[in-house]
Formats: C-alpha cells, sequence, structure tokens
C-alpha cells in the first residue's frame, strides 16, 4: 500500500492525520455547506446581509415549500425524470445487444463498428446542435420530453456501446462456444446465459447514464423552450432569473436538483464507482 | 431439397437463414443501436459540416425547402477575421492547460485518503460529492461565492476593506478604501475563475480514478522496492506512477473532453461576457447558431467543425491507444 499506513507511524501522526481529515473535507465542501445554509436561511437574512453568519432562524421546511408553490420547479423536477428514466432504459437495451453483437461474432465490421460509436460518443455537442435541432423541428419534436429522450438515448447510446462490449467480451468464451455446440439459438444465449451474467454492468451503467443525463444542461437548453418541457437544470437557470436575490430559494432549488443523482450515487457507490473507472485499472 | 435432419425432421435448418445465422446474428443485434445512432449523432456530423458551407437561419420556405444559401469557404473566411473567435480559441487553450491541474491535485487527493482509518470510505464518497451533482448548480454556488456584494469574496473584501459608519439619521453606510473586486466582471480574470469553479467537480473525479488505481497496485513491488530504500517521492516517481499509468490516461482524457467541452459553467455564470472575454468556442458557436441577433446556423456550424477537428485530434489519439490494446489481446 501507497502511501505507508499510516497505522506505522508515530502516534501524533496518527493523530494528526485523523484530525486533518474532517477539516480538509470542510474546506472541500465549503461550497456545498454555504449553498445549504442559505437554503434554510429566512428572507431578512439575505436582505440584511447575513449571508454567512448564523442563520437568525431555521427556514428549511417553509423555504422548499415556496419552491414548489412560487415557482415551476415540481413541473421541471417531473420533466426531469420524464426524460432520464426511459433514456436509461433505451440506451442500457440498445447497448446490451449492440455490445453483445459485437463482442461475441468475430466478423469484419466489429472493430470499425465498435470504434465509430467510440468516437461519436466523444464529438463535442455542438456539431450536432444545428441538425438535431432542425431534425426535431421538423419532425414536431423540438419543445417536447419525447424529442429529450430520443436524442439522449441515441448519444448515450455510444458509451454504453464501449461499455458493454467491454465487459462481455471478457466474458468467458468457451460459455458461449458450448451453448452453440449444444444447438442453443443466438437470441437464447443473449437471453439465458449472457444478460445474467451482466447484470453488474447494467447496474453500473444505469447509475452512471442516469447522473449523465439527469445532469445535463447543454440539450434541454438546445432543444426546449416552454415550461412544459424543461428539465431541471434548464429550470433553476430560469428560477435564477425569476427569483433575483432570493438567494434562500434559488439554493433550495439547486439542492432539490442535486438530490436525485446524489442518492443513487449513495445507494449504488459500488457500482457508480466500478462504471467510471472502468478500463482505469486494466493495462 | 437438401438432406433432412436426421430424425428430429428439423427441416429449419437447411434454410438459407439458418446456414448464415452466425453471419447475420451481429448485424441484427448492432442495428437498432446502429440506426439510432446514425440518425441523431453520425449523420448530423456530415450535415453540421456540409451547413457550414451554407448561410442559413434556419428557415424554410412555403414549399418546405431550406432557404440556405451556398458561399462555398466564406464562413471559414470570415472566422479568420473575427476577434471573437480568437478570444474563443485562446481561452479554450487557457481551459486545456489549467484545466489540467484537476490530475496531479486528484492524484495528491487520492494519496491523502489512501489509508484503513474508520470511516475513510465515506470520506472517499464525501470527496467525491462534487462530481455527481450538475454543473449548472457547481456554477450557480461559485458565482454567488465570487459575487462582491454579498459573496464570499465580497465579505472577506468589506471585512478587510471597509468600514462601517452610523450616520445622524441613523443609516448604516459603508466606505471601502477600495470597491471589492466583481471579478466574473473582469475581463482579465474571469476566465480564471469559471475554470477554478470546474476544476472542483474535476478533481473528484481525476481522485475517483487514482483511488481505484492505487487498489491496484501491485503489493509485492512496493515491499520489494522499500527494502531497495526506496520512500515517498522516489517511491511515487519510480514505482507507484508508472504502474498508475493506465489511470493517468483515463485522467487525462476525461480533463481534455471536459475543457473542450465546456459549457454549461460559462453559460450559468458569465454568458460569455464580458465582452465576449470568457467564451469559449463550444459557447461562442451556440451563442452564434442560437441567439437574439438571428440565427446563423451556417457560421455557427463553421465554428462546431473548428472545434470537433480539434476535438478529432484526441479521438483519433485515443482510438488508436484502443486498437493497439485490441491488437495486443
Amino acid at each position: 500500500m501507497f502511501p505507508k499506513p499510516i497505522e506505522q507511524s508515530s502516534p501524533a501522526r496518527q493523530l494528526l492525520y485523523k484530525f486533518s481529515l474532517p477539516i480538509v473535507l470542510f474546506i472541500w465542501l465549503l461550497p456545498l455547506l454555504a449553498i445549504f445554509m442559505t437554503s434554510i436561511r429566512p428572507a431578512v437574512d439575505i436582505n440584511s446581509g447575513n449571508m454567512f453568519g448564523w442563520p437568525s432562524s431555521f427556514d428549511l421546511i417553509p423555504n422548499y415549500i415556496a419552491v414548489f408553490t412560487d415557482s415551476e420547479a415540481l413541473v421541471y423536477f417531473w420533466n426531469s425524470v420524464k426524460v432520464t428514466i426511459p433514456t436509461v432504459i433505451i440506451s442500457v437495451s440498445l447497448a446490451c445487444l449492440a455490445g453483445y453483437g459485437l463482442a461475441i461474432y468475430r466478423f469484419r465490421f466489429a472493430l470499425p463498428l465498435f470504434f465509430l460509436f467510440i468516437a461519436g460518443n466523444f464529438v463535442p455537442f455542438q456539431i450536432l446542435m444545428v441538425p438535431v435541432r432542425d431534425l426535431s423541428v421538423r419532425t414536431g419534436l423540438y419543445d417536447t420530453v419525447t424529442g429529450l429522450v430520443l436524442f439522449h438515448a441515441a448519444f448515450q447510446t455510444g458509451f454504453c456501446t464501449l461499455f458493454m462490449r467491454n465487459f462481455i467480451r471478457d466474458l468467458p468464451r468457451e460459455l458461449i462456444e458450448s451453448a452453440r455446440i449444444e444447438g442453443v439459438g443466438e437470441l437464447r444465449i443473449f437471453w439465458y446465459l449472457v444478460l445474467p451474467l451482466v447484470r453488474p454492468a447494467i447496474a453500473a451503467l444505469s447509475v452512471l447514464i442516469f447522473t449523465f443525463i439527469w445532469n445535463d444542461f447543454f440539450w434541454a437548453t438546445v432543444l426546449t423552450q416552454g415550461e412544459s418541457s424543461k428539465p431541471i437544470t434548464a429550470g433553476i437557470r430560469a428560477l435564477n432569473g425569476q427569483f433575483v436575490s432570493q438567494w434562500h430559494l434559488v439554493s433550495a432549488a439547486s439542492l432539490m436538483a442535486a438530490v436525485p443523482p446524489v442518492v443513487i450515487f449513495f445507494a449504488m457507490q459500488k457500482h457508480f464507482i466500478a462504471g467510471l473507472t472502468l478500463g482505469a485499472t486494466k493495462g | 431439397m437438401a438432406t433432412t435432419d436426421t430424425g428430429l425432421g428439423r427441416t429449419s435448418r437447411d434454410t438459407w437463414l439458418y446456414r448464415n445465422r452466425i453471419k447475420l446474428a451481429p448485424w441484427l443485434f448492432v442495428a437498432p443501436a446502429l440506426l439510432f445512432f446514425a440518425v441523431y449523432v453520425i449523420i448530423p456530423i456530415f450535415q453540421s459540416i456540409s451547413i457550414s458551407f451554407y448561410e442559413w437561419n434556419g428557415l424554410y420556405n412555403a414549399e418546405g425547402e431550406s432557404t440556405a444559401e451556398w458561399v462555398g469557404l466564406e464562413n471559414y473566411a470570415k472566422l479568420l477575421d473575427d476577434e471573437r473567435f480568437y478570444v474563443s480559441l485562446k481561452n479554450n487553450v487557457i481551459w486545456l492547460v489549467f484545466y489540467m491541474l484537476a490530475v496531479p491535485i486528484g492524484l495528491a487527493i487520492a494519496l491523502f485518503l489512501n489509508q484503513t482509518v474508520t470511516g475513510i470510505r465515506l470520506y472517499k464518497s464525501l470527496f467525491f460529492f462534487p462530481f455527481v451533482i450538475s454543473q449548472v448548480v457547481v456554477g450557480l454556488i461559485f458565482g454567488w461565492f465570487y459575487n462582491p456584494d454579498f459573496g464570499v469574496i465580497g465579505s472577506l473584501w468589506k471585512a478587510a476593506f471597509c468600514e462601517e459608519t452610523i450616520n445622524i439619521v441613523g443609516n448604516v453606510t459603508t466606505k471601502c478604501s477600495a470597491p471589492p473586486p466583481d471579478i466574473l466582471a473582469d475581463e482579465n480574470w474571469a476566465t480564471f475563475a469559471i475554470i477554478f469553479a470546474g476544476l472542483w467537480p474535476q478533481i473528484a473525479y481525476c481522485m475517483i480514478l487514482y483511488l481505484t488505481g492505487l487498489n491496484n497496485v501491485s503489493p509485492d513491488q512496493i515491499e520489494a522496492a522499500r527494502l531497495d530504500g526506496a520512500r515517498g517521492w522516489r517511491m511515487l516517481r519510480h514505482v507507484i506512477l508508472p504502474q498508475l499509468a493506465p489511470a493517468t490516461f483515463l485522467a487525462i482524457v476525461v480533463t481534455v473532453i471536459g475543457a473542450l467541452r465546456s459549457f454549461d459553467m460559462i453559460a450559468i455564470m458569465t454568458r460569455g461576457g464580458p465582452f465576449g472575454s470568457t467564451n469559449v468556442l463550444a459557447y461562442y458557436m451556440y451563442e452564434t447558431a442560437i441567439s437574439e441577433y438571428g440565427d446563423r446556423y451556417g457560421y455557427g456550424s463553421a465554428i462546431a467543425t473548428v472545434l470537433f477537428l480539434i476535438m478529432l485530434v484526441y479521438i483519433s489519439y485515443f482510438l488508436w491507444r484502443m486498437y493497439q490494446d485490441e491488437k495486443g489481446r
């Protein structure tokens, strides 16, 4: 282990380490703590300039209720849910199929197709913006939740396919070969043999894509306009204009937007990190 | 008809479809994803490049035909004379350079946290927090921190340089020896202030990559190096870092791509201002193509194409690395 395990150091150093941990963490998360403190402050504090002192009263519940009653935050929040969940389902399903196709069969186009998915996944969004927006307008999908879902699902399919293909590739090949010799059909091999084996990868991928889509801002601004389809990220920017100098409400809304990915991350931490670091460990 | 199947009589085995199933199957598995990906990603890339040779406001005439007008390389020629384009390009370079700080700082935090004391798992996940939340939220938080009137910077400044006095009527007035700096409104500092905010989640990302990498460093080699008297910096440089190479590679790739894709923070914190001084290609393209001054789709697409070509350098390098990997299997 590197650096040397702290248990092997002098007691003084151990103590120093244990004390420094919470201090460093406090500094690291200071921005978040500050915004949380602001979100539970009464409006009076903000107007009187008490931004960082002790709150004159704790208004956690009234502030968060105010966000929902005085603004469209609830609609934005619900839109985000409606965009994120179908996207995760569609892109992960497509990627399971494609990843299987690219990993198991030896055919000439396996590698070029695989590279096409990877390359597409890395392009800057701006190169897609004008045509995708135009396509959405012409097909009536502009400013709809469906339009956002279809685009996100298509785009994320690139990353998901990269992910699933590499995972399936590392499965023992003999398993599939022997099933084939037994006469099991290709689709049945995929459904009964491969899918159960890739469940951890599906979990990792799903939490990752959930976070990516939930936090997306660019496409939310490019493909939506009205309140009825705006996800929470774009919504917060609108709220920021609406609640000028009502920082306690803006910060409450921002924290609301941060809750789902944070909860997902904590619930599925192992999968989340396994997903992010895929490839970081292999030579 | 060819030979029938022995005993069971499954004649379906003789069909063309069955004989070619191994050839057809991969295409059937890949087709849905490929179709979807082609419509929304692959084809639009070429459309964008083609639109960059036109002047177009995104409108169609009554017959449903595009009103685009062929202008050849004119959009690119205009780019060469466009000062805002150069400012954006310069800022992209600044982003690329300073965003890279996320890699060594991420490594430093990973080394700091790579211990096995009680509660360390919770610490590790709390340190990762900034990456999980949206850049929009990060941008808002930092925008507020930088605010000269009520942000952290403003408050610290007031504490240091201002004096509160109460006049005869009883109103509080503050007198400052110098006004607090408005960092985001300062042409020289705004970009750095945004990058600083952007580093926060990016460092967390690099840290996680390194923490995982450190888990897989071979303990035998560390022991062997310890016996040889290697410690601290020398150990890190000669024994640990080579083993962390895959993590470093991934950290650099995601940081480069993050730097070139930077958009959210700029949109939230400055909208490219003041006077376009915080623009980067990604934001400038958006501003040009969808703005109140009329939609300049052609010009915007030309900017996007330039950004795409820059990114293509990295994409090609990444694919080349992956290709070497695949060959080695």
